[in-house]
């Protein structure tokens, strides 16, 4: 399965301020350890490595 | 001596249109202050509205403004689908539209990158469209001559100019004001007050009550032009712009030739130097290069989203700014308070007729805060993606605005204002039953009617100022209080009456209120169904 990159978050407003209040009170540091403990649980639940690989591609892609 | 005191009162802005000078009034003379049913202080286009609405439903109401007219400054210019419908109620729907520029495209830009586009309403089948654009001057204009047709028709309807309301005295069955007029002072009583006196709403500082929210910080330079620019009817926002004008930049039509420019400009910055027409123009000529134009307005603002705990106070009922306050992104701010007075205008009326109990007042406070707390909501959202207020957000900002180039599914996410939409009043009090397996959700008890098209009409044209039961496809008893419109599918041309009110069913019917929300809905109906669903949304049980 490729990766999915039509709309599939319910309520996309509701989800974009919790996933900011996440970062609520926290320093720089301390957000960009939230990210990469968040990264690597939702990683585990995708599993499938070549989504992994395409998603990790399109996320580079920005910065050349 | 009972001579004129010639007092100056000092306006707090600039008319636009002198549309109620100051007249000296019998009440003035009285030996004991003149008791009026309803008075609204405020004559804003919410407190305007609002004696419109019980006016025209033949409720006598008196309006007291401080200024004689509409100001300046264009502050509001979109108004939406749900206003013109209300007005088209009221009678000046089309005069409104015909003024304003219809718009649909919406445009988001990062830097010098378009990131996507949006339509607003790309379903067929609706009288008005989704928003027009008209500076609010010319929309208070329209409500005032409005309300001069009605009066000619006779509608019990009065404003006064150049009253300000200074003292209030609150009681159980009504309300004392002390007014102030260039003649001197006096007195009125009135049943029923409604605070229609805005943002910095006076009568709250009065009343002491309260009014809590959250401040942005951040402030918005806003500059109406007028240029032959030849940008098409649409809404462009840019995030971080090229031009490097504002962090943020909205540019929007108004008619005549005139431009919306909103810049935003940061939190500490020195209004006195910003607002020198070198400063604007320097901002304007990097966003414009080589356009000629004029400045004919501009001002800085700053958003806050805030709402009092109530919004009613036994005889005292807020509405519109002085009950709610929303930042600008997505125009909720004077299109929530019309529907406001569409809300409480048929309530009161109700209630001062003898037909209802004063409780039903209440749920125009239950309702309208729902309302409120939506609006607040959907607009601090938008604010926090247009103006982030930590680094971390500001990352993710930019991430999801990178993505929204080349992937649709971060496009939901980018937020440059969610466009004012009338609020479904779910798991209210007033809502009746939902008997109508298969009915669509759009319609369900709470829902504000959706327009469609008849054979040579629509809907909404079609729903009076009372209760409506509308039949589509079934047969439904007589129920006193209650007109009723039967409709087959032979009145249905296009299809869409079927699809927004009834789905997979075969046949449907409706008790809709007099502000076209839906009371209850079935499939199949006795008059018990009806009388109940109907004292329910009247209050009565
Ligand atoms: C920059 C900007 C852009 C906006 N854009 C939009 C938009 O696109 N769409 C939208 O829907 N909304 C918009 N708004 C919001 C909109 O302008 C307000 O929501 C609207 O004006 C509220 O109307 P109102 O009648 O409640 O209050 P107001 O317009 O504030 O009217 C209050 C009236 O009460 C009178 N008054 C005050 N004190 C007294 C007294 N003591 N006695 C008698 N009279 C008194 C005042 O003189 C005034 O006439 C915008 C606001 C700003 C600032």
């Amino acid at each position: 399965m490729p990766l999915n990159t039509v709309a599939n978050i319910p309520d996309p407003d509701g989800f974009y301020a919790e996933l900011i209040a996440a970062h609520e009170g926290l320093s720089d540091d301390e957000s960009v350890a939230l990210n990469a403990r968040l990264i690597l649980l939702l990683a585990n639940h995708i599993g499938d490595r070549s989504v992994l690989r395409e998603a990790l591609a399109e996320a580079r892609r920005r910065d050349g | 001596m009972t001579a004129s005191v010639g007092r100056e009162m000092k306006d707090r802005y600039r008319l636009a249109f002198r549309l109620y000078p100051y007249a000296r009034s019998q009440d003035q003379d009285a030996a004991t202050p003149v008791r009026h049913p309803v008075i609204v202080m405020g004559g804003g286009p919410v407190g305007i509205a609002m004696a419109l609405d019980l006016g025209l439903r033949g409720v006598p109401v008196l309006v007291l403004d401080d200024h004689e007219g509409v100001g300046q400054g264009s502050r509001a210019i979109c108004f939406s689908k749900r206003t013109l419908e209300i007005c088209d109620r009221w009678g000046c729907g089309e005069a409104l539209l015909e003024k304003g520029v219809v718009w649909n495209v919406g445009k988001v830009f990062h830097d010098d990158r378009q990131v996507f586009e949006f339509n607003l309403l790309p379903e067929e089948g609706h009288r008005f469209p989704a928003f027009i654009n008209l500076p609010q001057p010319f929309f208070e204009k329209t409500l005032v001559e409005r309300v001069r047709q009605a009066q000619a028709e006779g509608a019990p309807i009065e404003i006064r100019g150049r009253n300000r309301v200074t003292a209030v005295e609150a009681r159980d069955d009504g309300v004392t004001l002390d007014v102030d007029t260039p003649d001197g002072p006096y007195r009125l009583q009135a049943d029923w007050l409604i605070g229609c006196d805005g943002a910095g709403s006076p009568l709250r500082g009065m009343m002491g009550l309260d009014f809590e929210g959250r401040v942005f910080e951040d402030s918005f330079l806003i500059a109406d032009i007028r240029m032959d620019g030849d940008f098409p009817t649409e809404r462009w926002f840019w995030f971080e712009p090229w031009f490097r004008s504002g962090a943020s930049t909205l540019l929007h039509k108004q008619p005549d030739g005139i431009w919306r420019v909103d810049f935003q400009i940061g939190w500490e910055v020195d209004r006195v130097k910003e607002l020198k027409e070198e400063n604007i123009r320097a901002r304007l000529d990097a966003m414009l290069p080589g356009v000629t134009y004029e400045i004919v307005w501009s001002s800085i603002y700053t958003f806050q989203c805030r709402r009092m705990k109530k919004f009613r106070h036994g005889r005292v009922i807020f509405a519109g700014d002085s009950a709610h306050q929303v930042s600008p992104f997505g125009a909720r701010g004077a299109n929530s308070g019309i529907q406001d007075v569409d809300n409480l205008g048929w309530k009161l009326a109700s209630v001062i007729r003898g037909e209802a109990p004063d409780a039903l007042i209440d749920s125009y406070d239950d309702e309208r805060r729902h309302a409120a707390d939506e609006n607040i909501l959907k607009s601090t959202r938008s604010t926090d993606f247009i103006s982030p207020k930590s680094r971390i957000s500001h990352v993710f900002r930019n991430a999801v605005l990178d993505l929204a180039e080349r992937h649709a599914f971060a496009r939901p996410l980018v937020n440059s204002g969610r466009l004012s939409v009338p609020c479904t009043y779910d798991g209210l009090p007033l809502n009746g039953e939902d008997a109508l397996p298969g009915g669509p959700a759009r319609t369900r008890p709470g829902s504000p009617c959706p327009d469609a098209p008849l054979a040579g009409e629509t809907l909404l044209r079609r729903l009076g100022g009372g209760f409506t039961l509308l039949c589509i496809d079934a047969e439904a008893p007589e129920v006193e209080g209650v007109e009723r419109i039967a409709l087959t599918s032979t009145d249905d041309p296009t299809g869409a009456l079927s699809d927004r009110y009834l789905g997979a069913a075969s046949g449907a019917v409706y008790l809709i209120r007099p502000d076209q929300h839906v009371a209850a809905r079935w499939a199949r109906a006795t008059a018990r169904d009806i009388e109940a669903a109907l004292a329910r949304a009247c209050g009565r049980t």
